[in-house]
This record gives C-alpha cells, structure tokens and sequence, in this order.
C-alpha cells in the first residue's frame, strides 16, 4: 500500500526521459502528489458511492427494452436493468452471453456463422414446414423444411432419434410420421403430444434462443440471447473460455466463482450506465459490487441480501420490516454496539465516520514516580 | 456550570420483558376503566393517574414531582386475570411447543444431536458470525416441526397446531394460555438455545403475559379539543378496553362464573391484548375507532415511513431553519446566499459574550428582537432564557456579562446550510455566506443551481443556521461551496458557467473589436483588477485573458470540433481549439467545455492550481463579464433565425420526397415477398428496421442541409455551438423536419386495429402513416402529425412520472445497504461490523474529487 502501480510508474519515468528530467526528483514528486491525492480515513465513501449510482438514476429511461446493433436484439437497459443487478435476482430478464472464439476461428465469418447456426437452440417447429394431425390413426405428420435443416446443418436422423425416446416415429420423403406409443388415447392427448413434439430440442445448446455473429475489435465474437455458460464452456474445440462472459450474475458465480460474479456486476452496471451516456467513476461501482460480494455469495441491495446481514439491529429495523426485525433480537438477546452511523444519528450520538472518527486515549500515568 | 463530558451510550441489548421487571418498573396498578370522574379530576389508579406522569401545563407528576416538560413518565402495569399470549411472539412459542415433550418437556432431539448441534453453532459463530449461529437454530426448529416421538421419555408426540394468530391446539384441542404457560414453564434453558432463543434474553414463558405494561400517560398524550371536551389517544382507548375486559374477568372468576363466560371474556382479553400490540395481522379484525377509522397502536407507531423509526429517529424535526422561493440574484456572489431581512430576524446565532465583544453584543441587545441587527434572547451563566423585551431590556442590559450567550440576528457573512429537495448528492447541502437583501426570496447565484438541480420556476429551497461552534466550523470548513466544486460522481467540476454565460464568452471570444471604452467599463464592472496596454481597440480574448490567472497552460478542443482525422490543435481551420499560455488565450472561444457546469476541464484546471477559492472568484468575474457583454451587445433569437433560403429548403424536400421513394420500393419489396430477413428476425421486423434506419438516414441529411446554411451569427447557431443550450439537429427540427417519432425504439404501430390513427387505411405501412413527420416545428405539423407527436410527448411524461418514485427506492437502497462503510486509518474500507469490503478503496486509494478525472495523470500533474 501507498506504492506507486508500475505503469504510473513507468509514466513517470518516461516523462522524466522526454523533458530530461532528474527521475529521482521526478519520481518523489509524484510519490507526493499520490499521497496527497489518497482518500482520507473517515470519508464515507459507502454514503458517496450509493449517491454517485442512485444520482444518475433519476436521468436514466425507464424503457425497459431496446435494440442494441444492427440486427437488433431486445435487451433490458435503463433503470430496470440497474435496479435487477442491485437487486441481485436470480435470472436477469435478458439473460445473454458473448461467446469468444479460438483464434483460429475468429477471423473467419462463415466459420463465425457456422458455429452461430450450431450453438443455437433449435426445437422441431423452427425446421418444419408444417403438422398436421391425423386423428383416425393418431398419428402427427411433421413436414421437414429441407432449407432450414441444411441452415441449421442437422440431419433427419437426429430428429427421429429425439422423437423415438417417447414415441414411434418414421421417415418418409421429407415427412416424419410420429405414432405415439400409447394406443387409443383420445383427439386431446393428441393434442397435447403435438405441441410437446413441436417444442423438443433437436440440437444446439439449450437456453440459446437468438446468435448474433458480431464483430468487436476485428475480431468475430457471438453474442447469444438466453444464457447457458456451463454448456458453452463445455464446448471447448472453438469457445475461448477465458473470455466468454454471461450477464447472468448467479450463473458466473456458480460456474467461475466469486470475483467473476464481482467483475460482472461491475462489467454490467458500466455498459448499463454508457448505454444511458452517463458517467459514474468506477470506484463508486466496484465498492458496491464489493459489498454485494464480500461475504463469498451474490448479495442483492435488499432486506433479504446485504442488510440482513448487518451487525446492528437498528439499522436494520430502519431499513424495513422493523417490527420483526426488533422481536427476533429480543428473543436472540442481541446486543446492538451502536458501531454504525443510523444508530447514532437514532440515539443523537456522534456518528463514526467523518470528523466524528478520531477519538481521544488517554495513557494511565504510571504509578511508579 | 453545564456537564462538559456527557455518558455516552455504548450498546443496547434486546431483551425480553419479565413480569418481575414489569412490576419492579411500574409505578402503579392500574385497576379502573375510568379516566375522569365526574369534576374531570383523573381517577386513581385509573389510566391517567398522575403517578405515571402528567400532560397538562401546570401539573406536577405524582411519582417524581417534576412539570411537564422535565417528567419523562413512568410506567404501570395490569395483572391479567388470565395469561395472555404476546402475537408477535406467536410464532416462536409455536416452535418451542412443537419442538418439545408434551410430557417431560425436553426438547426432541437425542442427546447425541443435542451435542452436534451445539458443536455446528459455535462453529458456524467462528466462521460466520451472530448470525450463522442462530440460523442453525432455525434449521432445527425446521426439523423439529414433525417429530412423533420424544427421545427422553418416549412419549408419544401429538400435533399441534397454531389458531392464527394466538391459539394453539393439540391434536385439534385446546390449549390454552395457561397450558401452553406450562408447557413453555418445562424447557430448560439449554433446550432454549437450541430452539432460538437465547436463555440471557429471558425465559420463553415470558411470551406469554401474565402483567401487562402499561406506558406513561406522555406516551399517549390526550388532547383538549377547542369545545373544552378531551380527546383520547388510540393506546388510551385500547388500554381502557384491557382494564374493562381484565376487571370483568376477575370479577366472574372471583364470582365463581360458569366456564363458557370466562372463556368468552378470557378471548375478548386476548383479543385487545393482541391489537394493543398490533392492530393489522391478519385474520384479527382490526380495533376502530367509534368514527370507523382502525386505532393505530404501538407496532403501528414504529412501522413505516410515517412511523417512530423513520420518521422521528433516522431524521429529526430542527429549529432555526427557514424555506421559501428561490430567485436570482447575478450579482451576489456564488458562495452566498441573499436572506430577507424578515428571515434574519427570526433566525439568530448564539453568541458568547466575551470580554471583546461585550460592546458590540450590547448594541445588539439595545436593537431588541424589532430593530434590525438585533438580537431575541439573552440566556444566563445558569442556563436561564431571558426574552429581550421594552421591558425587560433595560434589566438585561445591565446584568449582561462575561458568560451570558447573546442569541443574535444575523448579519452579513454569518453562514448557513442552504439545502433543496430530494438531496439526492452531497450537494444537496451546502455552506453558504449570508447576504440580506430587500426581497422577500432566497437570492442565489445561478453558477450554484446545477448541484441541487435547481431552476426558478417556483422551486422552494431550505435554510439551517448552525447553532453551535464545532457545527459551524464543520460547516465551514466542510460543506462550503468552494470545497464542493467537484462532484465525486465523475471528478469534474459541477458549479460553472450556465445558459446566458456560456452564450456571452463565445460572443465575446469571437469579438474582434472592443473600443477601450468599453473594454474598460466591462472590466471594471466584472471587478477585475488589471492593467490593459493602452490601445484604440481590443480582441475579446484580450479582455477575457485578464481574468484568467497567470499559470493556466491549457489545450483542449472545443465542442464544435469537427472531429478530424489529425487534430492540428492550434491551426484549426475551424477554430475549435482553446488554447492557454500562462494565462492568456492564445487562440479559439471560451465554451462549455472549458468552464460549463459539469463539463468545465479549465476550471478543473484552476481548481487545482489554485483552489476552490480562487476559482470562485474567477466564475464570479467571467459571468459578470460575459453578461454585461450580453447587456453590451444585445442577443435575442428571432422567428426568422429558423428561416431556410430557397434553395436549400428545395434540397430539403428533394431529401423528404427521396425517403418517400425509397420507403415506397421497400414497401413493394415486402408486398412481393422479396425482402430478405435480418438473422434471427422475421420478415416483418426486417421491414421495421429497414424502414426506421432509412428515416433515420434523411434526418441526418437534412441536418446537414440546414447546418451548412445557416449563419455563423445566427443566434441559435451561437447557443448550440457554446453549448449554452440545444443542439444544431434542433434547429432543423425547428426549421426542416422534425423526422421519425419513434416510441421504444420502433414506429408508432398502435392505436387502432391494423391502424395507428383513424385517418389512415388499414394496413399502411408508409412512414406517414406510422408517426413520421414530415414538417418543422416552425413550418407547423398537420393533424395527424400532431397526433403522433403528442404520443411520443405523453410517453416521455409517463416515462418521468413512474422513473421517480423507483429511482428514489433504489437509492435508498443503496444509501441504506453502504452507509456503514467508510475508510479506516489503516486505509481499508470497511463496514461497521469490522469486516473488509477493500483492502484498499477503488484498488488505488485515490479520492475521486482530488484526483483527475479518476486517475493520477502524470503528465498532467508534472507540467
């Protein structure tokens, strides 16, 4: 701590090199001015950084959905895209991964594309033409889409072996014919089979439900909607796994751990906040995202996550549900030391923070003269 | 002489309540309903007997023999004929019932888990704390829920189930409060622990009430209405309805009275008992008033914003405050604040007298409170408050000495906190001198607006006068604006130049001839002290370089830049570069970029040269420059400076009809079938798409059209370009086409079936008909094209409307889950609890306002 980060460093010396300058001189300069420029012990920055994020939310929209490039994918931004992240939810209402490609793979687009076509989730009615349902033999006919197979590069074969786990099914120029195994059921239950037939999983990764070949810095990377890092990562012949990234918070922490979670809040809330063309230092971010991590698990902003597990139960009590919040520290004797700042301001006392931090020790005089 | 070193608090700890402390608290037994008798004396041993304080002026306590304000009250108690179960401790006695014997009373749980369990606690406490010990308690209470068998005696359990809210049964019969009493009377205090509540706070039978406090009469103040009749409060009254059922009851029991009477009376007890303490769970029908309205009692008391937590302890009601309207006021300065003199005069300093102010506190006291500089109150070395009055003023005068406090007017230069809602940022509140000035508004300085994000359109602001030394140094030396320049958001500064003044510097940057006169008059106006070189005529930026202190190197591109691929920094031919030697401007125009409000690099620049001070000093004099320039030269937007010549208002509608064109062959694209479909978009969408990106395409062109026409000294051209207010594309809004409404990102493609608006056939899909207008602002907009612009209109004043209320909800969120955290001296941040959140703030330590723009540029810094 108080060092210099090499890069400043290295600035500093290169500066000294260019205006030749003493770089002694010139190095113990800016050793000062970095100490000058340090926060000082009592700032508040927890209060500084809930403002500096809370601020800009009054300017952001609250339309939910936009369309982010050419193509045009939904995606949560705005207020309530920042208020999920915050809130720590488990599923993000659009969750997305961007899949980065092996070296060998990311200059190429057809390759880019191919591998779009196979990641992606493909159930039987997006390469069908057509069902119909012959209710005398109970029998559903599939009409094949020969353009879409050859898109998606599948094969009928697959499709019948999906199919035949459940049911009886045949092929028969270009018509897959699916005799369910139960006998005698009634024009309903056939219903029923059809449309869970039309929404089976024939191949890709499940959970993709849109690719989107997207170039970023020369290089072609896949921005998917829906979100299954764990498969992905799986599919280690053509993903980069060091660099493919989901939003979904709870998904990176199961899968990469804790300071991944933490990157991602951060990572997302700054895209969020850019997309609204709002700037927020990133120390004001990475301090909640560190809040919201620091115990080893995901911690929303609320009730049920960060506050919960506060020390003092005032403080608690003056966020929400006081009642129940005082009953259960009476029954657990639970001793409030008043450490924070709401339980002094409740009970007028000087808060710890600030000008109220230093406090005064008086040494015992020894007794021996 | 007053206590210097006051107790401090040093924890408090939640308990629960024994009837043995109840008693040993209690002043009296309250035994009789009655509150009055029948010459309005309070009855004894009644709810308002004096014993437990008095509200009325003039009376004095009964216990402790103090006045009203000086008697904080004292509580009584009632003996409850029957025991009553306390609601919100329904749920714990439901657990402990279930998860012990119904016959030996020891928890259900064999020894050998008892001893797991306890070993699983104190690890959990190692590792995680208060918290991870008893939610392991609570996973035993889970797993006890449906134990049959007790482990000890082998009784065989039977279920027990909870009666919302109070009752319990057993194998669907009765138990009642003095079972259940009995039953909790059994566990032993090891079995407590285990079952979540720790034997320090209190027996578990304590959940069930024996004796009920009964709170001091200042708790529940009466209130004497103006007809002389006394009104209640809702405790009082809920109290009254406890004593009435509680006396009933003894007198039936006493009586020997048949068990179905006891039992009705026994649960009408429970039930006031139970909405006593809370009056809104559900399936209990809440207590009303006899108007209707639901009694609100204690946990209605804490709860909610309104509420005792909220409202009266996280934030205080304060004396010497003051708010009124705000106005203008260019020529105080941007750390003061302009008070009418009616607001000086009520609002006052406590000043200590002293040997070298006696004189002049004398005069002060002489004024009175009705003479302006006065002063209201005198208060003695004993701590007594004295009035100055045409009475008393005399005596005052003569005994005022060393030790008295005079509480006097302000005067100029005194400080204040000057506050407006919501605070959203620190600010929100900040230090300002005190200037009285003959208008009956708070004057403000419109440099100072952008942090509270204030305007002038009837927005009121607060006022707090400091009432003690260390708060006024704090203030001072703290809050001051001049230590608030920068916002720690992004680092920049968010007090500089706004509107009219940006519009001035430009103006002025670009004059090329000032005659001395008024160079000199201007100079003089804007108090800057300087010596001009003797010349016939002056450059603006001649004038404007005199204000700019002498070691302000600068450099920096301007808003107009043009965006070159090669800057050339100086040479631009565009002139969109400012340049600074050692004070002096060198070449381009003074605009937003450098001193605007929230964008200003050069303030920045100055700010750190010099300090927060001297840069109050430097906006102070290039606003008033930069208006009495304005005033000067004159600058007004007329009708005419949207105007398009001939030609390009042709080339314009070349533009309009080419979309119409283009949009047209789309259209005929999709009827045929033929357009192509984006990846992962149906063909519909594609057509969405295609069509807003080529509307898209011809407003920019037309704002090209329009920018390239229009004059240099037009006069919306001046305020877009020095970023005073608007954009160029504006103006062709303005003058040209207003464009594509789009609503979330696509056209109007709502309203009626197959339609947006009635005027159109179903099924349209041209740009007209989907919210493109095709007319300026100024040109005006048909019918339907008003239609389609009122929609986008409403949505953005909806989208405002619901924005509020949710954005406010997260940051108190946000406020409410990092307020602990704070930096200690060993430079890790930390919450209040001790535990790290970093090791070292922002992994670099560097304070956002002290630093640039959030990093410590080293060729910045070293130049």
């Amino acid at each position: 701590m108080n060092e210099l980060s090499k890069k400043i460093i290295e600035e500093a010396k290169q500066y000294a090199k260019q205006n030749k300058k003493d770089e002694k001189k010139v190095l113990e300069k800016i050793k000062q001015i970095y100490q000058e420029m340090r926060v000082e012990p009592g700032e508040s920055v927890g209060i500084i950084a809930a403002q500096s994020l809370g601020e800009p939310g009054t300017q952001m929209t609250l339309n939910t959905k936009n369309l982010a490039g050419v193509a045009k994918m939904n995606v949560t931004v705005g207020l309530p895209r920042i208020v999920e992240i915050f809130d720590a939810r488990k599923e993000p209402s659009t969750p997305m991964m961007e899949v980065h490609l092996k070296p060998e793979y990311a200059e190429d687009e057809k390759k880019v594309q191919k591998i779009a076509a196979k990641i992606l989730e493909v159930k039987i009615k997006e390469i069908i033409k057509n069902v119909s349902i012959d209710l005398i033999n109970t029998k559903i006919m599939l009409d094949l889409n020969p353009k879409k197979l050859k898109e998606y590069d599948i094969i009928p074969k697959t499709i019948l072996e999906k199919l035949r786990k459940n049911h009886e099914a045949e092929l028969k120029a270009g018509t897959i014919t699916v005799t369910p195994k139960k006998k005698d059921i009634g024009a309903e239950a056939l219903y029923r089979i059809k449309t869970k037939i039309v929404e089976t999983y024939v191949s890709g990764i499940k959970g993709i439900e849109q690719v989107l070949p997207w170039k970023e810095g020369g290089k072609w990377i896949i921005k998917t909607l829906g979100s299954n890092l764990k498969d992905v990562m799986k599919e280690t012949d053509f993903v980069d796994i060091t660099k493919t990234t989901s939003n979904n918070i709870y998904e990176v922490a199961s899968l990469l751990g804790i300071e991944a979670a933490r990157n991602t809040i951060i990572k997302e809330i700054i895209a969020t906040l850019a997309e609204q063309g709002l700037e927020v230092d990133i120390r004001h971010i990475m301090l909640v995202s560190d809040t919201m991590t620091a115990s080893g698990e995901v911690k929303g902003t609320t009730r049920y996550g960060v506050i919960k597990n506060k020390t003092s139960v005032l403080a608690r009590a003056s966020f929400e549900i006081p009642i129940t919040n005082l009953f259960t520290a009476a029954v657990r004797n639970t001793q409030d030391r008043l450490e924070g700042i709401i339980e002094n301001v409740m009970i007028n006392q000087v808060i710890p923070a600030g000008t109220g931090l230093p406090r005064l020790m008086v040494k015992k005089r020894s007794k021996k003269k | 002489m007053r206590k210097i070193i006051r107790d401090k608090i040093g924890s408090i700890t939640f308990k629960l309540m024994s009837p043995y402390f109840i008693k040993k608290m209690s002043v009296m037994k309250v035994i009789s309903p009655e509150l009055y008798d029948e010459d309005g004396y309070p009855v004894e041993g009644g709810l308002m007997d004096p014993k437990m304080g008095v509200v009325d002026p003039g009376l004095r306590c009964r216990t402790c023999g103090s006045k009203v304000k000086e008697c904080s009250g004292h509580f009584g108690y009632i003996e409850l004929a029957r025991p009553v179960t306390h609601v919100e401790y329904a749920k714990n006695i439901y657990d402990f019932l279930r998860g012990t014997c119904n016959d030996c009373g020891r928890i259900l749980l064999a020894e050998t888990n008892i001893k797991k369990y306890l070993e699983e606690m104190e690890e959990a406490k190692k590792n995680m704390g208060e918290a991870a010990y008893w939610e392991v308690t609570n996973k035993i209470r889970k797993k006890l829920r449906n134990a049959s068998k007790c482990p000890h005696c082998k009784a065989k359990q039977d279920k027990i189930t909870i009666r919302k809210p109070t009752g319990f049964a057993e194998d669907n019969v009765k138990l009642t409060q003095i079972d259940v009493r009995e039953r909790l009377e059994k566990m032993s205090d090891e079995d407590c622990l285990l079952l979540g509540l720790n034997p320090d706070a209190g027996r578990p039978e304590w959940m069930v009430l024996t004796l009920l406090p009964v709170p001091p009469v200042i708790v529940r103040p009466s209130i004497t209405l103006a007809s002389g009749q006394r009104s209640e409060d809702d405790l009082t009254h809920k109290l009254g309805d406890i004593v009435r059922t509680n006396q009933r009851l003894w007198e039936n029991l006493n009586a020997g009275a048949p068990e179905i009477i006891i039992e009705d009376l026994w649960e009408l007890l429970q039930y006031h008992v139970t909405t006593f303490i809370a009056n809104d769970k559900s399936q209990v029908p809440p207590a009303r008033h006899r108007s209707g309205r639901p009694l609100k009692t204690l946990s209605e008391r804490i709860k909610s914003k309104e509420g005792r937590m909220r409202r009266n302890l996280a934030g205080k009601r304060v004396d010497f405050s003051a708010r009124t309207v705000i106005s203008p006021e260019t020529m105080i300065g941007i750390d003061e604040v302009g008070l009418p003199v009616e607001a000086v005069m009520e609002l006052t300093i406590p000043e200590r007298v002293t040997e070298w102010n006696l004189k002049h506190l004398k005069k002060y006291v002489k004024n009175g409170p009705e003479k302006y500089p006065g002063a209201n109150y005198v208060i003695t070395p004993d701590g007594k408050r004295k009035r100055i009055t045409d009475e008393t003023k005399k005596v005052i005068l003569e005994e005022l000495a060393l030790g008295y406090i005079v509480e006097r007017h302000l005067i100029n230069g005194d400080i204040c906190l000057f506050n407006r809602q919501p605070s959203l940022h620190k600010m929100s509140i900040m230090c300002h001198k005190i200037r009285i000035l003959p208008y009956k508004t708070f004057g403000m300085n419109l440099c100072v607006t952008p942090p509270y994000n204030a305007d002038f359109d009837g927005d009121e602001m607060n006022l707090h006068i400091p009432q003690t030394e260390e708060a006024r140094a704090e203030a001072k030396h703290l809050m001051s604006v001049h230590t608030q320049m920068i916002t720690p958001r992004y680092g920049l500064p968010i007090i500089g130049c706004k509107h009219d003044h940006l519009t001035g510097l430009y103006l002025l940057s670009k004059d090329q001839k000032i005659p001395r006169r008024v160079a000199t008059a201007l100079l003089a106006q804007a108090e800057v002290e300087t010596s001009l070189p003797v010349k016939k005529t002056y450059k603006g930026i001649e004038i404007l370089s005199q204000t700019i202190p002498e070691k302000i190197n600068y450099a920096e591109k301007t808003i107009t830049c043009q965006k070159c691929d090669k800057c050339k920094e100086e040479k631009c031919e565009h002139e969109c570069f400012l340049k600074i030697k050692k004070g002096e401007i060198k070449c381009g125009f003074v605009d937003s970029n450098a001193v605007g409000a929230g964008t200003g690099l050069l303030l920045k620049k100055m700010l750190r040269e010099y300090g927060g001070k001297e840069l109050v000093n430097f906006l102070q004099k290039i606003t008033l420059l930069s208006l009495h320039y304005l005033d000067y030269k004159g600058f007004t937007v007329l009708p005419s400076h949207t105007d398009l010549k001939k030609e390009s208002f042709k080339k314009v509608k070349n533009e309009l009809d080419d979309a119409k064109n283009k949009t047209k062959k789309i259209l005929e694209k999709y009827e045929k079938g033929q357009l192509e479909s984006l990846p992962g978009r149906t063909v519909k969408e594609t057509l969405e798409v295609n069509l807003l990106t080529t509307t898209r395409k011809t407003r920019n062109k037309i704002g090209r059209i329009v920018q390239k026409e229009i004059k240099k000294d037009n006069s919306l051209y001046v305020m877009a370009s020095s970023g005073a207010r608007g954009k160029l594309v504006q103006i062709g809004l303005m003058s040209a086409s207003v464009g594509q409404q789009s609503l979330r990102g696509s056209r109007i493609n709502f309203g009626y079936r197959d339609r947006a608006l009635p005027h159109f056939k179903k099924g349209d899909m041209s740009p007209e008909a989907h919210g493109f207008i095709r007319h300026g602002y100024k040109g005006g907009l048909t019918p339907t094209e008003f239609f389609f612009h009122a929609m986008i209109g409403r949505d953005n004043l909806m989208d405002t409307s619901m924005r509020t209320p949710k954005s406010g909800y997260l940051q108190r969120r946000l406020i409410n889950t990092l307020q602990d955290v704070s930096v200690n001296y060993d430079q890790t941040v930390r919450d209040s609890g001790g535990r790290i959140i970093e090791f070292e703030y922002g992994e670099d330590g560097i304070d956002v306002t002290k630093s640039q723009k959030g990093k410590l540029d080293v060729k910045e810094v070293l130049k």
